[in-house]
């Protein structure tokens, strides 16, 4: 019994990347099939994959941690391989995933109560992140591309799912960007592996040893990669999709924003210049800078973009851009701080972004709020979510303790060490009080205002303020965002983790 | 049972089928998937066999060869009979109920089993007039067969189809005999040995080239295949796209690495290759502007074409390994686009059926109708983008990477180009189906229509997308000489 | 390879051939109506089938090559079969009444 045991954990030890992107996939598959009406049934197959999925994410950290290697490979076709891998970075943004997805499930399991074609949505929506946590366990770009794609296609539907012809608009721009970028970084790969061979991901960078005289086609390898990647990333000007991509259900918009797509596009970033280019190297070539540049326009532009938004998504949908850019911008400065400051902001943008997200959808849902300008007196209908915006919107400027703070402070210091304060931190003040004057008169006119009439309020308070299933989520997402901030300097924090691998990055 | 014996069933098992199909015309429909399947399971045993014991000859009747009909089968044949036997196969089983109840379903399976008696008779010729003869029956069937579909626009697709599979085979004709008078042989691999760089191989290059380059609709000879293609019965469309014009590019490729080698110079490679970039824009900017679905399908069909001319040019300058996969990659681009293809015509016939049109701008709410057919369309596109997974974007893979390596840059211009513009009208397709159907009707299609296209299309996407390694090693099954 | 005296019959067979063929596709190609293309195009064949005969031609005393005849033989039995099967279209064509 106790060598089955152990064979079992053996096999299942070795291709555990493999199992858990097969959890979401085959679930995906099998909710295509589920009855419409079989509601129960639908949701025990979307929250027993979540849970797993996260469970079977909770072993491979353990694992990655104790220094265990996990490796899936399949050749297909010669010279070409499929690689799962998980290091330190894959499990930061799988965690985050498979975190997110169980809460984001739930979610939309409420939010998503009686409206048509569930059956479709959930299914696409497992594929999606199926493909999110392929892509952050992919071991080299040939499998990063295809997992890249792969998301391209798996939230085409969600973001079409209403139907309208606003929803099939958006998502037809949202294609024409993702295609196009997806194509210049599939055109990238294969130009740079004609060059360099296979590009598995290797802390610290694999192309420093190669002769100069390729030097020049690496610095438009990066260039094209980076419009691949930037265009889910929302890097300015390749953001035009992300505001208008606003249509699509709550839990999409969450979705992409904190989890998925746009992470997927910074993920990438990260990726290419610590694991294929080497920062180190990127430097050499000169290219950091003027990523940063646009990282740093992009931070000042969504910012001032958002500041102009009545419509609430809107106005998250501009502050994502922006926030996301904190990431490249972390990326783009040479010096094992300012990286801890991008990494860790790839989990503490997601944790702020989807409870601001939530919150939306809550007020959305329950009071048919869609604007700003209807939000005066909320906070008293809906102390739990506002609290929960609140928390994410300080957390957004930067307010100690939360963890918006953590990544700013180290983006400075960063900038600091790398002597380049003087154009980074007028970015990151200028920034702060931009988020400031886009936030704050939402907390104001929603816990200090006198209440209007509600648009259409169509779940009346009884013992909680809204449907259980949509109030848990953000309160639960909130507190994670104040607990990593609280306790970044503990084991297992973001920070902690951040820190784990920035120090393998920097030879 | 004699090893050699499984290329004779690949031809004969279907022939017999047509035969039979004749006689008892009631049960044509059964004896046609029966005769499919067992094909198919014939084909398998052919590849396995090649796999095993190498190449396999054949001299039918015991004649000697320059007389007697020879077969000649190696890894390439072996795949592209696979091909052929499950595409016919996946059609065999949707069309038993897509002609139910309908006139032309007894004159159907005759012919169609005599499609498939010349397509893999064509795979596995062995000398240059068989492959005329087997061109011959195979126009002929293709023909009647879309003249199935009764109308007066299908009627006039198939005189011309016909018309211009004639004038192929005569140009084809004629340079066999430019070869005889030359070499007193038509065995390819006494040609090849003895070819000289004169005027006359000059000639029969070119004639048959230009026969084929017809028979393939290979730009600006694509003319005739977008009416013959979308008019014709779902089935026969399928076949049509996926295999028939598949049968003249693998002859070009038989012909232009084997038989021509001396003769095909990376020049003429490049204004191939250039050819079929102009197939590949042309192409997909006609899909993109398409009214109707089977029309889209069948400009689709011309630009995946042109793909694969895109591939001689870089094969004529690579050598080696890198050649080897290059080839292998164009092949799978091949198998991809035959089961993708079909897979989009059945599905295109089950909508068709349903919605009793195929007006794309009316597609609205097919996504809620019949989600798995829109399913189908989807991996079918897919497969014809060239995103993963797919055989198709392997085989583009390759091409970019052959592109780079050679330093052939502009054909990376084309094939961006030709993605953008076939993720446009894809997705122009699918964000159509997205919309909203004012009354959803109950979905009335047979499983046995919907499960063949899906598991087509499930070959082209997931099935050579990652598990299409072992074609490599296939195809290293080659003889010494010309396969024909 | 042939005697003088022997290239000169074969030599304008083939280039009668040839011509054949020539106009054939010339009549192919320009024809706009079908029965035109069909007669054309068997103009073609038979423009093939005479330079295969030709080519049969092994000199005076010696028997022609059988190779080449057999193809004509089943070249024609294939244009014959393709020309009843363009005719029957064309027929059906006419008799066609939708649109």
């Amino acid at each position: 019994m106790n060598e089955l045991l152990n064979v079992l954990t053996e096999a299942l030890g070795k291709n555990l990347p493999l199992w858990i992107v097969l959890s979401s996939f085959s679930v995906g598959l099998v909710i295509f099939f589920v009855q419409e009406s079989s509601h129960r049934l639908r949701t025990t197959l979307n929250l027993l994959a979540a849970v797993v999925k996260l469970a079977l994410v909770g072993v491979l950290l353990w694992g990655v941690y104790h220094g265990q290697v996990y490796e899936v490979r399949w050749v297909i076709a010669p010279n070409l391989e499929l690689l799962l891998h998980a290091d330190a970075l894959s499990m930061l943004f799988v965690t985050l995933s498979a975190l997110l997805w169980l809460v984001t499930t739930v979610y939309a399991i409420g939010y998503l109560e009686h409206s048509p074609h569930r059956s479709r949505f959930f299914g696409f929506f497992s594929l999606c992140v199926s493909a999110t946590v392929g892509l952050a366990l992919a071991g080299n770009l040939v499998t990063f591309v295809m997992f890249y794609e792969f998301l391209t296609l798996a939230t085409y539907p969600l973001v079409a799912h209403k139907g309208s012809d606003e929803a099939r608009k958006a998502a037809r721009l949202y294609l024409a960007y993702t295609f196009t970028g997806g194509l210049l970084l599939l055109v990238a790969v294969v130009w740079l592996k004609s060059i360099a061979g296979p590009l598995t991901f290797v802390q610290g960078g694999i192309l420093d040893t190669l002769p100069a005289e390729t030097h020049s086609a690496l610095r438009w390898i990066f260039l094209l990669m980076i419009v691949g990647l930037g265009v889910k990333a929302a890097l300015v000007p390749l953001h035009g999709w992300l505001p208008k991509a606003m249509v699509a259900p709550a839990p999409v918009s969450a979705l992409l924003h904190a989890v998925a797509v746009v992470k997927a596009g910074a993920f990438g970033i990260v990726r290419v210049v610590y694991d294929v280019y080497g920062v180190e190297f990127a430097d050499v070539l000169g290219v950091l800078v003027p990523l940063g540049i646009v990282a740093a326009f992009t931070i000042v532009y969504g910012s001032t973009l958002a500041l102009f938004q009545d419509e609430l998504k809107k106005r998250l949908a501009y502050s994502t851009v922006s926030q996301v850019s904190y990431i490249v911008l972390g990326t783009a400065i040479l010096g094992p701080l300012a990286t801890v400051g991008g990494i860790v902001h790839l989990v503490h943008q997601g944790l702020m972004k989807i409870t601001l997200f939530f919150a939306a959808g809550n007020y959305a849902e329950t009071l048919g709020i869609h604007r700003v300008s209807q939000m005066n007196g909320v906070g008293k209908r809906m102390p739990l979510t506002t609290l929960a915006f609140t928390l994410g919107a300080l957390g957004m400027i930067g307010i100690p303790p939360m963890a918006g703070f953590i990544s700013k402070w180290y983006l400075g210091l960063g900038a600091l060490e790398a002597g380049v304060l003087l154009w980074v931190m007028p970015v990151l003040i200028a920034s702060s009080l931009l988020n400031a004057a886009y936030f704050l008169p939402i907390l104001y006119r929603a816990w200090f205002l006198p209440a209007d009439s509600w648009p259409d309020e169509h779940i009346q308070a009884q013992r909680w303020e809204t449907h259980g299933m949509l109030l848990w989520p953000p309160v639960i997402t909130a507190s994670l965002a104040l607990l990593a901030g609280l306790f970044a300097s503990l084991p297992f924090s973001p920070l902690e983790w951040a820190q784990l691998i920035t120090a393998r990055e920097y030879k | 049972m004699n090893e050699a014996a499984s290329v004779v069933w690949v031809i004969s098992l279907p022939l017999l089928g047509a035969l039979l199909a004749t006689v008892w015309r009631q049960y044509a429909a059964t004896i046609g998937w029966v005769s499919s399947a067992l094909t198919a399971g014939c084909a398998v045993w052919l590849l396995w066999v090649v796999q095993r014991a190498g190449v396999q000859e054949l001299a039918l009747g015991g004649w000697e060869i320059g007389l007697g009909i020879s077969l000649y089968a190696d890894g390439l044949a072996a795949v592209m009979v696979l091909m052929s036997s499950l595409v016919v196969l996946g059609c065999s089983v949707y069309a038993r109920h897509y002609f139910r109840a309908q006139r032309q379903h007894e004159l159907f399976w005759p012919l169609w089993l005599l499609l498939a008696t010349a397509l893999n008779a064509l795979f596995l010729a062995g000398d240059l007039f068989n492959v005329y003869v087997t061109l011959e029956l195979l126009g002929i069937s293709a023909s009647a067969l879309t003249a199935l579909g009764a109308k007066r626009a299908a009627l006039r697709a198939a005189l011309r189809y016909l018309v211009v599979g004639l004038l192929g085979s005569m140009l084809y004709l004629m340079a066999i005999t430019l070869l005889y008078a030359a070499y007193g042989t038509l065995n390819a691999v006494q040609i090849a040995e003895a070819l000289q760089v004169d005027p006359l191989g000059w000639a029969a290059l070119l004639l048959m080239l230009a026969g084929l380059a017809l028979k393939m609709a290979l730009f600006p000879l694509h003319f005739w295949l977008p009416p013959a293609h979308s008019n014709a019965p779902a089935p026969v469309s399928a076949a049509l796209s996926a295999l028939v014009v598949k049968a003249a590019f693998y002859l070009v490729v038989r012909l232009w690495f084997e038989v021509f080698a001396p003769l095909t110079t990376p020049l003429l490679a490049n204004a191939l290759g250039a050819l079929g970039a102009m197939a590949v824009l042309w192409g997909s900017w006609s899909a993109l502007r398409a009214e109707r679905l089977k029309l889209l399908a069948a400009y689709s069909s011309v630009a995946q074409l042109g793909y694969l001319v895109m591939f001689f040019p870089l094969l004529a300058v690579l050598e080696g390994e890198a050649r080897q996969w290059l080839f292998g990659a164009m092949v799978l681009f091949a198998l991809s686009h035959a089961f993708a293809k079909s897979a989009l015509f059945l599905a295109a016939g089950i909508l068709l059926q349903y919605a009793g049109h195929d007006r794309i701008r009316e597609l609205s709410g097919t996504t809620q109708a019949l989600p798995l057919t829109t399913f189908v369309i989807a991996l079918a596109g897919i497969a014809l983008v060239g995103l993963p997974p797919s055989g198709a974007f392997l085989g583009k893979w390759y091409l970019l990477d052959a592109a780079f390596k050679t330093g052939q840059w502009w054909w990376v211009l084309v094939l961006v180009a030709g993605s953008l513009l076939a993720t446009a009208y894809v997705f122009r397709l699918l964000g159509h189906a997205f919309g909203h159907l004012p009354a959803v009707k109950r979905p009335v299609v047979a499983a046995t229509q919907e499960i063949p296209a899906l598991a087509l299309a499930l070959l082209a996407t997931f099935g050579l997308g990652l598990g299409a390694m072992s074609l490599w090693s296939w195809l290293a099954h080659t003889g010494t000489g010309a396969g024909l | 390879m042939v005697g003088l005296s022997a290239i000169n019959p074969q030599f304008l067979y083939v280039c009668a051939g040839i011509f054949l063929f020539a106009i054939g596709l010339w009549g192919t190609w320009l024809h706009a109506h079908y029965v035109r293309k069909i007669i054309s195009l068997n103009v073609m064949g038979a423009g093939v089938f005479l330079t295969l005969i030709a080519v049969a031609y092994r000199g005076e005393h010696l028997p022609p090559d059988p190779v080449p005849h057999a193809l004509v033989l089943t070249g024609i039995v294939v244009a014959v079969s393709a020309t009843a099967l363009a005719l029957v279209i064309i027929r059906r064509l006419e008799d066609a009444t939708d649109e």
